[in-house]
């Protein structure tokens, strides 16, 4: 099998890599299309600012290939908010694979970022499957996916929102699945078994 | 619900774990490799590596353990100790820490924080502040708590949140190793005036002071080293009191 995990600007994804490595997983850590295109499963990290990862994308024209794909796709934090519609971030318009909007928490009673682990629950997708309700995840953001037709679990903080989406082969974890314990592991190698 | 998170500190020197450790069945117990993944198992939500030597010649010795204790640890990290630069943290990020922690540095250079930030994202920015009350004053200060800066200690804690901090570990050093409980008023006051999270240490002894520095101290995270590794307090113990005491914590 072939997995591979999309090189672009996102910060550090070296977690991502030890957290394929733990599980025995080899992975392939590349922009270029026909890699991605003939890899069975293909991982979309982020960490970072989403004005800036679209303008590398869109420049790698990885913005067109990563909507186009077939394969199971799993994109996690950033790379799920990318993922969606449009981000507050610096208004960002985002690939649009996902059809909602990414809001920022609101700062009036509560800290933002959303730093710490957090119960998801709810859980609907094949990725979540052997995990118990209300699992912990670790989170480290300050925006967040509204809840859509697409949350398949939901996690709380300031107000309920998307902790994950699916649509046909297109999956996300708004948490850090690597960093997530032994949960987040399980929802990666779920994820490498579809 | 989010939880309030408690993190291990391991000191490091020369990339072995200093200050006794009392586990028992561990194969070496200066291996910080091994004893972070002990505290991951135990439920630890994230742990701090401090080196303590931070000298140009261990920051290989460094890079390496930080290798290492990412390819074995599932949970979040953070490396704190003579970090003074981008480049310092671009090579810890790199090898894989989540977080790194900066205290005198920014002191002497606040912009660096501000650097850091636009370069790495504010989540992955921890600024540690090492505070003293002296004549009716928090002042900030560096050097392990001995050297006074001109800093007050709230005031700097706004401003560092304003340059892009992420999170603020607030060190008591009126109630670090006393073991006589965390600094839970100025505590409160910090966090009350910051809407990023704040990791309280110095002074833990007992669970008590765990319920009283969430509830009291509103911090979001407790930070606590001799206690762990003198097995003092078992970190799962802790979180079960913790969670009879209506904190909400991760089980």
């Amino acid at each position: 099998m072939k997995t591979v995990i999309i090189k672009y600007n996102a910060g550090n994804v070296q977690s991502v890599m030890y957290a394929m490595d733990r599980i025995g997983a080899s992975y392939l850590w590349t922009d270029d299309e026909q890699e991605i295109r003939t890899a069975d499963k293909v991982i979309f990290p982020g960490v970072g600012e989403a004005s800036t990862a679209m303008s590398y994308l869109r420049e790698k024209g990885l913005d067109k290939v990563i909507p186009s794909l077939t394969q199971p796709v799993l994109g996690t934090c950033v790379g799920m908010q990318l993922m969606c519609r449009h981000s507050e971030e610096n208004h960002t318009t985002c690939m649009g694979i996902f059809d909602l909007d990414v809001k920022r928490f609101d700062s009036t009673n509560f800290k933002v970022p959303h730093v710490g682990w957090n119960n998801i629950y709810n859980l609907k997708t094949e990725l979540t499957q052997g995990l118990r309700e209300d699992s912990y995840m670790y989170f480290v953001h300050s925006y967040f996916a509204e809840l859509s037709p697409y949350t398949v679990a939901e996690c709380n903080y300031v107000q309920p929102f998307s902790a994950m989406l699916q649509k046909d082969n297109f999956y996300a974890a708004q948490f850090h699945t690597e960093i997530s314990g032994k949960e987040g592991q399980l929802i990666l190698e779920n994820f490498l078994k579809l | 619900m989010l939880t309030k998170r408690i993190i291990p500190c391991l000191d490091i020197k020369d990339g072995r774990t200093v200050k006794g450790t009392n586990f028992v069945n561990l194969r070496d117990a200066g291996d910080p490799v091994e004893l972070g993944a002990i505290y991951a198992e135990q439920g630890a939500d994230e742990l701090v590596f401090l080196d303590i030597t931070a000298t140009v010649d261990n920051r290989k010795t460094l890079i390496d353990l930080v290798r290492n204790v990412a390819r074995h640890v599932n949970i979040p990290f953070t490396v704190g100790g003579g970090i003074s630069s981008i480049d310092d943290v671009s090579a810890l990020l790199n090898a894989g820490a989540d977080k790194v922690s900066i205290n005198s540095s920014a002191v002497r250079r606040p912009e660096l924080i501000n650097e850091l930030a636009l370069q790495f994202g504010s989540q992955c920015i921890i600024v540690a502040i090492d505070t003293r009350f002296v004549d009716g004053e928090h002042i900030v200060h560096t050097h392990g708590g001995r050297k006074p800066t001109e800093l007050r200690t709230i005031a700097w804690a706004k401003e560092v949140e304003d340059r892009g901090a992420g999170e603020i570990l607030l060190t008591s050093m009126d109630t670090d190793g006393t073991k006589a409980g965390f600094a839970n008023e100025l505590t409160a006051t910090v966090s009350a005036n910051s809407s990023i999270p704040i990791i309280a240490s110095g002074g833990a002894g007992t669970m008590e002071h765990f319920t009283e520095v969430f509830t009291t101290g509103k911090a979001d995270a407790g930070l606590a080293a001799s206690i762990f590794h003198f097995k003092e307090i078992d970190i799962i113990e802790l979180k079960q009191y913790l969670q009879q005491q209506g904190i909400s914590v991760r089980l």
